[in-house]
C-alpha cells in the first residue's frame, strides 16, 4: 500500500507536517495498520467500566512521584544524628532512610506534597483493583475468553500489596519496623528453613544494617517491574479481547455498543487520569498520610499501641491476630502453629478467590465465550460465594483493627478476638445463604415484572367497587434486557445402572461435578425466567395483577 | 473432565438473535432484541447557543488549569517551607503543602474535566457497534499451524537425536543452579546467635531512661521500667541487634502475689525481669497493668500474666515470656545472674 | 458516698458546691485573716487536715475506711501521697460509684480545688507519698522535647499511642487519649500510677525525664500541635488512613467515574 501512496505524496509535496511524521514511522513501526484496527475502536459506556482505569492511573502516579522520591531518599541503615529543621526530634539517633524520609517532609519544598500522593494513590490503587477485581467477579467477567487476564490482574493485586508493604518499610519509622518485626517473626515460624530464611532475608540477626537497602529495590525495581509488564499484558488483552457489556438493546454476544476511542474515549479516559491525578492530590493537600515524624524512628525496643499495617495488609493481620497460640514441640525442635497456621491461611484466603472462575467453569462445562455481562442477581451462587468471600475478608479487617473497635466502641478487646474467631466461621456461611436468598427474591421480582408490567402507584376504582392498582407494561426493550440472560439446566450423571442391567462406573468428580451443578442450577438455585408462552398467556387476558 | 463431557442440552440456547431478524419476530416473541434504539439529540447537537456554552465552559476550565498552576509555580516560590497555617477543620497544617497540593489539584483537575465535558457535550454521541469476531482460529489456520510445527519439529532432529535432547535439558535444568549459589552470601548462618544475648553473670542493669545502674530500691511496687545491659550504648554500631534481644522489662510485685515458684526464686524481693520481647512475632511487650499484673502486647494483643511467671493467658503467643535471673551485687545494684536460659522472641523452628 | 453520688446529680448539685466553697474560703479568711502570719501557717496546715478529714469521711471513708486503711471496696490510701489525691479527684475519678465499668474514666469534679487540697493534706497526713507537683516541675522550661518524644516511645507510646491519643488493653480497660489532660494531671498519673498505670517514680523516671515528657506532648498533641500534611485523622495511623483512602479517595474517583460515564442530558422531545 506505501509503495502506491508514496511516489504520489511525495510529488505533490504538500502533505502536513503531522502526516509525514505519521507516514515516517509507519515505515518503520506500521502504525497505521496498528491504528486501522484500534482508533475507532469501540468502548460500552459504564461507571463500573472505569474501575480499572482507576487503578491504571493511580499506578502511573504512583510510578512518577515513586521516581521523584528516590532523587531524595536514602536507602541507608546507617545510624545518624538529626540536626534538620524539625524541632521535636533534634539530635535523635536515626538511620539515615528515616533522617531523609524527614528531610523530604520538611526541607524539600513539595516533597511532603510528592510522598503523600505516593502514599496516597497505592492505598486507592490497592483500595481500586479491590472493587475492580469485585466487579469482574460479580458480573461474572472471567468467563472465557477471559480467564488469563482475570489472574494476570489478580496477581497484580498480589504484587500491589508487597509492593505496597515494603514501600510501607522503606522510611525505617517505629510504625513499619514493627512490621518488619512482625514478618521476621513469620518467617521464623517456618518448619525447617524459617531461621536460615531469616538470616538470609536481613543479612544475619534482625534488624542487621541490610534489609532497607534490600527492600529498596524490591519496592522501585524488582516488583514494579513485574506488575508494569502484566499491566502492559493486560491492557493489551482488554484490547483483544474488547470490552463486555451489559445485555440491552442492540446489545448482542457478536458484538460491542459504544463510543470510539478517537475521539470520545480518547478525551475521556485521557481527563479521566487528570481527574484521578487531580483528586489524589487535592487529598494529599487536605489530610496527612503517615506523618513518620510523629511515630518516630524504629528500635527494636520500642513500640507503639495501634500498630497495624496499611489496609490491603489488614486482613493478614486480623488472622495473625485471632488465631490461638499453638505451639507443638517434639524432638527438639518447635512447630510454631500460631503464627505459620496464619501465614498459610494468608495465601489461601487470596488463591480461594482467584481460582473460582475456573471451578464455575468446570462445573458448568461451558466453553463458549461470554461477552454479555451477568446481573449479579442471575448467578444467585456466585453472587453469594463472593458475598461470603467478602464477608471474610471485612471480618478479618476487624480482627486487624480489634483494638481501635475497642477504644471506639467501648468493647472489650478480648471479645472481639473472640466475636472475630467465631465469625471466621459463621460469618461467611450466613452471608451466603443470606445473598442467595436476596438473589432468588430479585429474580423472582423481575419475573413479575416482565409477566404483569411495572407497578403505576395508580390505584383504579373499578365499576364494582374493587381497587386495582395498574401495571404498566414494559416496553420491549425492557423486556428484552430482563429476559436475556441466560439459565443452565443442573447436570445428570443419569442412572448408575443402564437398561441391560450393567453397572455403570461413575467417577467421584462425576458425582462431585453434578452435586455441585444441581446446587448451582437447581431448582433452589433459580427462578426460571418467563417463556414467551407465559407472557402471551397472561398478556392475552386482561388479568393485569 | 472436558466440555464433551456435558450434554448439549445442557447449556442454555444461545441467547443473541441478530439485530434486524427481530421486526419480522416481533409478534412471536415479545422479547426479542428490538435493536439499537435511534440516536437522540442533545440539546448541544441542535442549539448552536447551548453548544456554544459549552465551548466557553471547557475554555473556562482549561485556563482556570493555568491559572491554577501559575499560583503552584508562585506558592512553590514565595512560601517558605515551614511556615504553618491555620485551616478551619483541617488544623495547623503546612502552608506550602497546602498551597501546592490545592493548585495541582485544581490543576489536573480542571483539565480532565475539560476534557471529559467536552468529550459529552460536544463530540459525536452516536453509539456505534462494532463486530466481534470468534478467538478461536478456524480449523484451517489450525491446520496450517500443526503442520508448521511437526514440519519445523521434524527438520529440527531433536526427536531422533536423543543424546542431543538429554544433554540440552541437562544443561537448561542445571545453570539456575549458579543463581542460586550465588544467593549464599545474603547472610550468615544462625548457629546459635538466637539462643544468646549481651546478658551473662555480673551484667549490671541499667535504666533505659537515665542510663544509671538501677537500686532494687528504685523500683517500687507498681512500677514499670526498662533496662538494658550494662556496656550497652545507642551508639554502638550492634546496638540495634543486641537491643532486639537484650531489652528488658523490670516490675515489682509483692512476693506474696506471685504465684510461680520459679519466678519467685529467680526474681530480687519481688523484683521480676522478664524480656521486653513477645514470643509471638518480637514486638516489644509492655502494656502492663499494675493492678492485674497483665502485660499485653500492642500488636497481637497477646497477654501475659507477669505475677505467674509470665504465662500466656490469651492471644497468639505461644509461650511465656523468658525470665531473667536476678540479684543485687556488692555494692547494693542489681545484676543479671546469667543470660536467659531459654531463647527470647519469636519461636523457630530450632527452638524445642 | 452513695448518697452524695446519687445526689450530685441534682440539677442544683453544681450551685450547693460552689456555695459550699464559697462559704469555706469565706469561713477560712475569717478564722485566718486576724491571725499572726508565722501561726497562721501551722494553725492553717493543722485547719487544713482537720477539714480534709471531714470532706475524707463524707465523699470517702465508705470505700477507703475511716481511717483510710481500705476495704473490700477501695484501696488502702496510706503513703499514696498528696498526688495521688489531687489527680483522682481533681479528674473526676474519684469519688467513684460503687458499681463501675471495667475502669473509671474522667469526668468532671464535684470538689474545688480548696477542697481537693484539704483532702490532699489530710491523705498525706496519712503516710509519706509523693507530694503534688509544682508549676516549676512539669512547666515547659528547660524541657528537651526531642529527649522527650524518645522516653515517650520507649515508656508510653506502647499504651497511649505515638501522640498519646490512647490505645486499648485487656477487658475493656483502656489507656485514655491524652490531649486535654493538663502538665499537672500528667505529672501526677506518671508519678502515682492511678489505676493500672503503672508508676514511674522519680528514681526510675526523672523529674527531668518527665518535664521532657509533658513538653512533647505539648508540642505533639495539644490544640496547638501542627500537622503540617493536613488533617491528623485521629492520629491513629493505617487504620483511619485506610478508611479515609476508601471512603474520600476511592468514593471521590468512583464519583467522577459516574460522571464521566454518565449519558449526557438528550434535547426533550418537543
Amino acid at each position: 500500500m506505501s509503495t502506491a501512496t508514496t511516489p504520489e505524496s511525495r510529488s505533490r509535496g504538500k502533505a502536513p507536517a503531522g502526516e509525514k511524521v505519521a507516514d515516517w514511522a509507519d515505515g518503520r513501526l506500521g502504525i497505521y495498520s496498528l491504528a486501522k484496527a484500534n482508533m475507532r475502536k469501540i468502548f460500552p459506556d459504564h461507571w463500573s467500566f472505569m474501575l480499572g482505569e482507576i487503578c491504571l492511573y493511580s499506578f502511573i502516579v504512583i510510578i512518577l512521584t515513586g521516581v521523584y522520591l528516590t532523587l531524595f531518599f536514602h536507602p541507608s541503615m546507617n545510624e545518624v544524628e538529626y540536626h534538620g529543621s524539625y524541632v521535636p526530634m533534634q539530635g535523635q539517633l536515626m538511620s539515615e532512610a528515616y533522617k531523609s524520609t524527614l528531610d523530604i517532609s520538611f526541607d524539600v519544598r513539595g516533597g511532603l506534597l510528592i510522598r503523600q500522593i505516593h502514599h496516597w494513590a497505592a492505598l486507592v490503587f490497592l483500595a481500586g483493583m479491590f472493587v475492580h477485581m469485585m466487579r469482574v467477579f460479580f458480573t461474572g467477567a472471567f468467563r472465557k475468553p477471559r480467564e488469563i487476564n482475570w489472574l494476570f490482574g489478580f496477581l497484580l493485586f498480589v504484587l500491589g500489596m508487597f509492593t505496597g508493604f515494603t514501600g510501607y518499610s522503606l522510611p525505617d519509622d517505629l510504625l513499619s519496623g514493627t512490621g518488619i518485626r512482625f514478618m521476621e517473626g513469620a518467617v521464623l515460624s517456618v518448619p525447617i528453613v524459617g531461621t536460615y530464611l531469616s538470616f538470609f532475608l536481613f543479612g544475619g540477626e534482625f534488624p542487621g544494617d541490610d534489609f532497607i537497602a534490600r527492600f529498596f529495590s524490591v519496592h522501585v525495581l524488582l516488583l514494579p517491574g513485574i506488575m508494569l509488564g502484566l499491566v502492559v499484558a493486560h491492557l493489551i488483552l482488554v484490547f483483544y479481547h474488547k470490552h463486555t457489556q451489559f445485555a440491552g438493546p442492540g446489545k448482542t454476544n457478536k458484538n460491542v455498543v459504544g463510543m470510539p476511542l478517537m475521539p470520545v474515549y480518547m478525551a475521556k479516559a485521557g481527563g479521566f487520569f487528570f481527574l484521578v491525578f487531580g483528586v489524589l492530590a487535592a487529598v494529599s493537600a487536605i489530610a496527612t498520610i503517615n506523618p513518620i515524624w510523629n511515630i518516630g524512628p524504629y528500635r527494636p525496643d520500642m513500640v507503639s499501641t495501634g500498630a497495624q499495617p496499611d489496609w490491603y495488609m489488614g486482613f493478614s493481620e486480623g488472622l495473625i491476630r485471632v488465631m490461638p497460640g499453638w505451639e507443638i514441640n517434639f524432638w527438639g525442635h518447635t512447630l510454631v502453629l500460631g503464627v505459620f497456621s496464619p501465614l498459610m491461611i494468608f495465601p489461601l484466603v487470596l488463591v480461594s478467590i482467584a481460582v473460582y472462575p475456573f471451578i464455575e467453569s468446570w462445573v458448568t462445562g461451558d466453553k463458549r465465550e461470554h461477552h454479555i455481562l451477568d446481573r449479579p442477581r442471575n448467578a444467585p451462587t456466585r453472587t453469594a460465594f463472593g458475598v461470603a468471600w467478602i464477608t471474610l475478608y471485612f471480618v478479618l479487617l476487624v480482627g486487624g483493627g480489634n483494638d481501635l473497635w475497642a477504644t471506639h466502641f467501648h468493647l472489650s478487646i478480648n471479645a472481639i478476638t473472640w466475636f472475630v474467631r467465631i465469625a471466621f466461621f459463621v460469618a461467611p456461611v450466613v452471608a451466603f445463604i443470606v445473598t442467595k436468598r436476596i438473589c432468588l427474591g430479585l429474580q423472582r421480582r423481575d419475573r413479575e415484572k416482565v409477566l404483569h408490567g411495572r407497578e403505576s402507584g395508580i390505584i383504579k376504582r373499578l365499576p364494582h367497587g374493587e381497587f386495582i392498582e395498574v401495571h404498566e407494561p414494559l416496553s420491549q426493550e425492557q423486556l428484552h434486557t430482563l429476559t436475556a440472560h441466560e439459565q443452565y439446566k443442573p447436570l445428570e450423571i443419569g442412572p448408575e445402572v443402564d437398561e441391560n442391567g450393567v453397572r455403570r462406573k461413575v467417577k467421584m468428580s462425576e458425582k462431585v461435578r453434578a452435586k455441585l451443578s444441581k446446587g448451582y442450577y437447581g431448582g433452589e438455585s433459580q427462578i426460571p425466567k418467563p417463556t414467551v408462552e407465559e407472557y402471551k398467556e397472561i398478556s392475552s387476558g386482561h388479568g393485569h395483577h | 473432565m472436558s466440555s464433551q463431557d456435558i450434554p448439549e442440552e445442557n447449556l442454555p440456547t444461545a441467547q443473541d438473535t441478530a439485530p434486524g431478524s427481530v421486526k419480522l419476530a416481533d409478534e412471536k416473541n415479545p422479547f426479542a432484541d428490538p435493536g439499537l434504539p435511534p440516536h437522540e439529540h442533545r440539546i448541544q447537537d441542535l442549539d448552536e447557543r447551548a453548544a456554544k456554552r459549552s465551548e466557553r465552559t471547557v475554555a473556562l476550565l482549561f485556563t482556570v488549569s493555568m491559572l491554577a498552576t501559575v499560583g503552584f509555580i508562585a506558592s512553590y516560590v514565595t512560601i517558605p517551607v515551614d511556615s504553618s497555617v491555620y485551616i478551619f477543620t483541617l488544623g495547623h497544617i503546612s502552608a506550602l503543602n497546602f498551597a501546592l497540593g490545592m493548585t495541582l489539584g485544581v490543576a489536573l483537575f480542571a483539565i480532565g474535566a475539560g476534557a471529559v465535558h467536552w468529550a459529552r457535550t460536544l463530540m459525536s454521541d452516536h453509539e456505534i457497534a462494532d463486530e466481534r469476531h470468534p478467538i478461536e482460529a478456524s480449523p484451517e489456520v489450525k491446520a496450517k499451524v500443526m503442520d508448521d510445527f511437526r514440519q519445523g519439529a521434524k527438520e529440527s532432529v531433536l526427536g531422533r537425536r536423543k543424546l542431543i535432547r538429554n544433554t540440552m535439558f541437562g544443561a537448561l535444568a542445571l545453570f539456575p543452579l549458579s543463581g542460586v549459589v550465588l544467593l549464599r552470601d545474603l547472610g550468615p548462618l544462625p548457629g546459635t546467635k538466637l539462643r544468646e544475648t549481651l546478658w551473662s553473670r555480673g551484667k549490671l542493669l541499667v535504666n533505659m531512661n537515665t542510663n544509671e545502674p538501677l537500686r532494687p530500691s528504685d523500683i517500687i511496687v507498681g512500677s514499670l521500667a526498662f533496662a538494658k545491659p550494662e556496656g550497652l550504648d545507642e551508639h554502638d554500631h550492634g546496638f540495634m541487634t543486641e537491643i532486639a534481644k537484650a531489652a528488658l522489662m523490670l516490675v515489682r510485685i509483692q512476693p506474696d502475689d506471685i504465684k510461680d515458684k520459679q519466678a519467685l526464686e529467680w526474681s530480687h524481693e519481688g523484683i521480676l525481669a522478664y524480656s521486653k520481647i513477645c514470643t509471638h512475632v518480637g514486638c516489644p511487650i509492655s502494656l502492663y497493668e499494675q493492678q492485674t499484673h497483665h502485660a499485653l502486647c500492642p500488636c497481637h494483643q497477646s497477654t501475659f500474666d507477669l505475677s505467674d511467671g509470665a504465662k500466656v493467658i490469651f492471644g497468639p503467643a505461644g509461650h511465656a515470656l523468658p525470665q531473667l535471673r536476678i540479684g543485687v551485687n556488692d555494692e547494693g545494684y542489681l545484676e543479671a545472674l546469667g543470660d536467659f536460659d531459654e531463647p527470647v522472641g519469636p519461636a523457630f523452628w530450632e527452638r524445642g | 458516698m452513695k448518697k452524695l453520688s446519687a445526689r450530685r446529680r441534682h440539677p442544683l448539685a453544681a450551685l450547693v458546691v460552689l456555695l459550699l466553697a464559697l462559704a469555706c474560703t469565706g469561713g477560712l479568711y475569717a478564722v485566718f485573716a486576724p491571725a499572726d502570719k508565722a501561726q497562721a501557717d501551722e494553725t492553717a496546715q493543722s485547719l487544713t487536715i482537720e477539714e480534709g478529714k471531714k470532706l475524707y469521711a463524707v465523699g470517702c471513708a465508705s470505700c477507703h475506711g475511716t481511717g483510710g486503711q481500705g476495704s473490700s471496696d477501695g484501696p488502702s490510701l496510706v503513703g499514696v501521697g498528696a498526688a495521688a489525691v489531687d489527680f483522682q479527684v481533681s479528674t473526676g475519678r474519684m469519688p467513684a460509684a460503687t458499681s463501675q465499668g471495667a475502669q473509671l474514666p474522667k469526668k468532671p469534679s464535684t470538689y474545688s480545688q480548696a477542697e481537693i487540697d484539704q483532702l490532699a493534706a489530710y491523705i498525706a497526713s496519712l503516710g509519706a507519698g509523693p507530694a503534688v507537683p509544682t508549676e516549676e516541675q512539669y512547666g515547659p522550661e528547660g524541657a528537651d522535647i526531642a529527649k522527650g518524644g524518645e522516653l515517650f516511645r520507649n515508656n508510653c507510646a506502647q499504651c497511649h499511642n505515638f501522640t498519646g491519643k490512647g490505645g486499648a488493653l485487656t477487658n475493656g480497660k483502656y489507656a485514655p487519649d491524652l490531649e486535654d489532660v493538663s502538665p499537672k494531671h500528667i505529672y501526677e498519673a506518671m508519678l502515682t500510677g492511678p489505676q493500672n498505670m503503672p508508676s514511674f517514680p522519680d528514681s526510675t523516671l526523672s523529674e527531668q525525664n518527665k518535664k521532657d515528657v509533658i513538653a512533647y506532648l505539648h508540642a505533639v498533641n495539644s490544640d496547638e500541635s501542627e500537622s503540617p500534611g493536613g488533617l491528623s485523622l485521629g492520629g491513629l495511623g493505617p487504620v483511619s488512613e485506610g478508611l479515609f483512602a476508601w471512603v474520600f479517595g476511592l468514593g471521590a474517583l468512583i464519583a467522577v467515574a459516574v460522571w464521566v460515564a454518565a449519558r449526557t442530558a438528550k434535547a426533550k422531545k418537543s
